[in-house]
């Protein structure tokens, strides 16, 4: 049986039709009247639209919506998004205040709440769509509760119907203290408590942010919009839960659905920076497990790192291993030979140790083992930048994650002169873009100094062009830009050198 | 998803093969017979245990039991299949590990949908074992003996059947307990009387501390009542918080738990590990009220981590540079100045005027010293996920003999690690007892110092059922609603 959403509006068909004729009288939509700017998606749409307006709206909130991604990928706090984020709202997605007075208003809203459903529709399919849709119309409506009029805003709130409990003038009293200290706050200005079950604010909690007493979390009246916030995600996860069961039985035909497919498919493209050509470098012949010490070379930093911690203590835990593997692999190494670069590193453990305990894990990662799903994909794609940037910091002992982003400046100039960038003005560059948290920009200053003579000439030479030099995001990018760099005229003057391809 | 695959980073050396495969849940599928196969094996084994079983609370048995441990000395592997079919059959507590995860007395889906996995003798990990009942259960693992049983979650449907759905997406785990996992392997870079998986008693107070803090958090200020520490067997401890709420939370509030309660963050090249605001939470102002006093004794007399060369590690994290010029200074002329004296150094060599910065920042820095050195480090990635694997309570463990047993937290400095019973030892104790009282038949458990914790995880079982029972009195009605409406699925 499928279960209903009982929050829906009343069905489509009206009850005052006689019963009889009721399959044969004309739907009667509902027109919806918005309100307010903000919306919790609770009503789906039920007015019509165009084939063509409901691909072209879903596409502008796609586009804001990898825009917002972007945003969280590069580290942009959230005042730097707000202000990144300002145009292309504007451009594709606008949503105006009621005081604002545009003709539009009610139309805007419409555009907003429609495509916000369209998109529920596509990425709803997959539990990896759904954690990412639900992540980012989160920030979206973050967004707009902050930047919404506070008048309004409290309107919105309280059409809401949160349970929320008011402090006691007594309780406020005798907590007052530890109330404020656990905000944060030095000066014990006036405001309103209130009183909540802890989990329906799991941010702040996380966040060590506000006072929790025997369950219940003491929330202060501003951080209502982490509340509010809250609310949204629990809400919309469980629709997109109801609406993943219920797309099995939109029994389509062919105009929605690929509408729908393209758009979820070009919302999946995180990893999409590695492609397997990376792992076939011209004139790097077959890599087996004795070359990586030489390879290490031209390995970025993050790698190198991991590489001298292995070589150090002859052992790596769990996500640097994994880390390391992958990367090994797309740099070409086989698995046979993978196995035993890591027997041969592990050289105070026993054999019978290493199968038990390491083997597997190194052969998942290949896709040689594991579920159906993990080998028809070969296994795990190589990280890139943007997965070892914001994957959990690593705690003590590990070692795994971007040195530019997870050591201190200090150990990190110490780490990059000992592999040999000495170059004063370089260091100065990584220690501002580290402060800046523009960790790739430090990677590629170090990059582009470490080859500065090689990349020079191939400029010169004009044998590679300009998207060989772009930016990199991604490990092995990196290594098979340096390894070529490092061994130009040696027959492999291109990556995508014409020559090369017609041999 | 690659993520999806278990850490298994810093507990792993002390629990080999689950970690390694612990979410790749298809190995174990490979692995483990088919079920049907895996019954009739048990039911064979069973027939030919069912003899002895029936007598063995019975004075012969007893005796059989002792010329069958005489040949068991001390140093045998205590995993071997003789010694693990006696621990089950006298002395695991099935009874009360039934009721404490079945949350009543009458069997109900929490107990049977809950996964088990079991570690067999030749080192296979059987996952996705399930029990209707404790007598099944424990018929299983007399006929398996294996040396190491985990529990997993409840999930939606019997795990047995998992494969027979028409939809994978309707097993998913639903409830489990939210559990913690305290290791000594995180203090490495603190702890200087023993390394690896050796334990002292002076190393065992991290632990001590880290069950203190983390125990009061969990009560006062999350308001769970019924937390359960166990001891791991070796070298940890691990926490089952197993309140309703608590088992029903997802994983996004296990998440805001683990970052509620986390304090040091960093790998070893990140710095200062300890980055809190001021004025710091009531949570943290409370922690160090607790944790100065293990610091001056545990840290400063008896790990003594600033000894010679080490001391540099405390002045990277002293942030007045006069300061910690004057200090080296001082500690380069006495190489031999233990780490109490260089901790009371930094007041007298800042009251003497080497301080550039205000008191207030000395004092802010150095409560932050006590903190990386004393605050709990728990291994996230066990507790984060509703579908993770520990080990159970009450197990041996493999490599010490030692039983898994629970540990009262109010009296956790009382705990010793090296006088928990190893499971040879218990064997011996049983065959050792003079039946003093013949009317009275007693446990076997009962005759053996593992009594005094089996009595705690009896009370502690009691008291979570007596609110399952409460809660249930208030809310029978809704609950049996929603269950009917379940079942239609």
């Amino acid at each position: 049986m499928i279960r209903h959403d009982y929050s829906r509006v009343e069905p489509k068909r009206r009850a005052y039709i006689d019963p009889k004729k009721r399959q044969f009288a004309k739907a009667e939509f509902a027109q919806q009247n918005y309100e307010h700017r903000l919306n919790f998606y609770t009503l789906p749409p039920t007015a019509e639209i165009t084939l063509e307006e409901f691909e072209t709206w879903a596409i502008n909130r796609l586009k804001v919506l990898s825009e917002l991604e972007a945003c969280s990928f590069r580290n942009r706090s959230q005042e730097e998004t707000a202000e990144y984020m300002t145009s292309i709202l504007n451009k594709y997605l606008p949503l105006r205040s009621n005081s604002s007075r545009g003709a539009n208003l009610q139309e805007e809203r419409k555009r907003d709440h429609y495509s916000h459903f369209i998109l529920r529709l596509a990425f709803s399919s997959t539990e990896d769509l759904r954690r990412r849709f639900s992540h980012l119309e989160t920030i979206l409506f973050r967004l707009r509760f902050r930047e919404d009029d506070p008048r309004e805003r409290q309107d919105f709130v309280r059409t809401l119907d949160l349970e929320w409990e008011e402090v006691g003038e007594d309780e406020k009293r005798e907590l007052r203290g530890q109330m404020l200290a656990a905000i944060g706050s030095k000066k014990g200005e006036e405001q309103d408590w209130f009183k909540v079950d802890w989990e329906r604010v799991p941010e702040l909690v996380s966040q060590r942010k506000v006072l929790l007493k025997r369950g219940m979390a003491y929330v202060p009246a501003r951080e209502q919009t982490s509340l509010v916030v809250a609310e949204f995600t629990k809400r919309l996860d469980e629709q997109l839960e109801l609406t993943a069961r219920a797309l099995p039985r939109l029994d389509e035909d062919d105009r929605l659905a690929p509408i729908l497919a393209h758009l979820s498919q070009s919302f999946t493209a995180p990893e999409a920076a590695y492609s397997s050509s990376d792992a076939n470098i011209d004139g790097l012949s077959a890599i087996n497990a004795g070359a990586i010490d030489t390879l290490s070379q031209n390995f970025p930093l993050c790698m190198q790192n991991l590489h001298m911690t292995l070589r150090a203590n002859s052992h790596l835990k769990h996500y640097g291993r994994l880390q390391y593997t992958l990367f090994l692999k797309g740099i070409g190494l086989s698995l046979e030979e993978c196995i035993i670069f890591w027997r041969r590193s592990f050289k105070l453990m026993t054999d019978d140790k290493f199968h038990k305990e390491y083997k597997y894990n190194i052969r998942h990662s290949y896709g040689d083992v594991g579920g159906d799903a993990n080998r028809r994909g070969r296994g795990y794609t190589p990280y890139s930048c943007q997965k070892i940037l914001t994957e959990a910091l690593p705690g003590p002992g590990q070692t795994h994650g971007c040195p530019y982003r997870t050591f201190t400046v200090e150990n990190l100039t110490g780490l990059l002169q000992r592999v040999g960038v000495q170059d004063r003005e370089t260091l100065q560059g990584v220690r501002e873009d580290v402060k800046k948290q523009r960790y790739h920009v430090a990677c590629n200053r170090v990059f582009e100094s470490v080859h500065k003579k090689e990349i020079k000439k191939v400029k010169d030479e004009g044998s590679w062009s300009a998207t060989d030099l772009d930016t990199i995001v991604h490990p092995n990018t990196y290594f098979k830009r340096s390894w070529l760099l490092k061994h130009l005229g040696e027959g492999n003057a291109g990556i995508v050198g014409g020559d090369k391809m017609e041999e | 998803m690659p993520h999806s695959v278990t850490p298994e980073s810093t507990a792993a050396e002390e629990q080999p093969a689950i970690k390694a495969e612990q979410n790749a849940q298809d190995i174990a599928m490979a692995d483990a017979p088919s079920s049907g196969e895996a019954e009739d094996k048990a039911k064979v084994n069973l027939e030919e245990l069912f003899d002895d079983d029936d007598d063995s609370d019975g004075e012969f048995a007893s005796n059989h039991l002792l010329t069958a441990c005489s040949k068991i000395s001390d140093k045998s592997q205590y995993s071997d299949p003789d010694v693990m079919r006696a621990f089950y059959q006298r002395l695991f507590p099935f009874r009360y590990l039934f009721q404490w995860l079945n949350h009543s007395a009458v069997p109900s889906t929490d107990f049977a949908h809950r996964e088990f996995a079991f570690t067999l003798p030749n080192d296979v990990l059987q996952r996705y074992q399930s029990f209707p009942t404790a007598d099944t259960f424990r018929k299983r693992c007399i006929a398996d003996t294996p040396p190491r049983i985990d529990i997993g979650p409840v999930y939606s449907t019997n795990p047995r059947d998992r494969k027979t759905l028409r939809k994978a997406s309707a097993f998913r785990p639903i409830s489990r307990e939210l559990v913690f996992d305290i290791d000594m392997d995180a203090y490495d870079d603190i702890r200087t009387c023993c390394t690896g998986a050796n334990i002292c008693q002076k190393c065992w107070t991290f632990i001590t501390m880290s069950i203190k803090v983390v125990d009061v958090a969990l009560r006062d200020d999350f308001g769970f009542k019924h937390v359960l520490w166990v001891y791991s067997g070796r070298r940890g401890a691990h926490a089952w918080v197993c309140d309703k709420r608590a088992r029903e939370m997802d994983d996004s509030k296990r998440r805001a738990v683990y970052g509620y309660l986390e304090v040091l963050k960093g790998g070893d090249q990140g710095g200062k590990k300890v980055n809190v605001w001021r004025p710091l939470h009531p949570h943290l102002e409370r922690s160090l009220k607790i944790l100065p006093e293990y610091f001056q004794t545990t840290i400063l007399a008896e790990q003594d981590p600033w000894a010679g060369e080490n001391a540099a590690h405390l002045l990277n994290l002293i942030p007045d540079t006069k300061l910690r010029e004057a200090l080296q200074k001082k500690w380069d002329s006495s190489p031999g100045r233990p780490s109490a004296s260089k901790w009371a150094d930094i007041d007298s060599v800042a009251k003497s005027g080497a301080l550039s910065k205000s008191s207030k920042e000395l004092l802010e820095a150095k409560q932050d010293i006590v903190l990386e050195y004393t605050y709990p480090r728990l291994d996230a990635d066990v507790g984060k996920k509703l579908n993770h694997l520990l080990k159970s309570p009450f197990v041996v463990h493999p490599a010490t003999g030692r039983i898994c047993v629970p540990i009262d937290p109010r009296k956790a400095e009382e705990f010793d690690p090296l006088s928990v019973p190893k499971v040879t030892e218990l064997l011996v104790e049983i065959d050792e007892w003079k039946e003093e009282d013949v009317e009275k038949k007693i446990q076997d458990w009962e005759k053996t110092s593992l009594k005094p914790y089996i009595d705690y995880f009896r009370g502690f079982v009691a008291g979570l059922l007596k609110e399952e029972k409460e809660s249930e009195k208030g809310g029978v009605k809704r609950e049996r609603d929603e269950h009917g409406e379940a079942m239609e699925f």
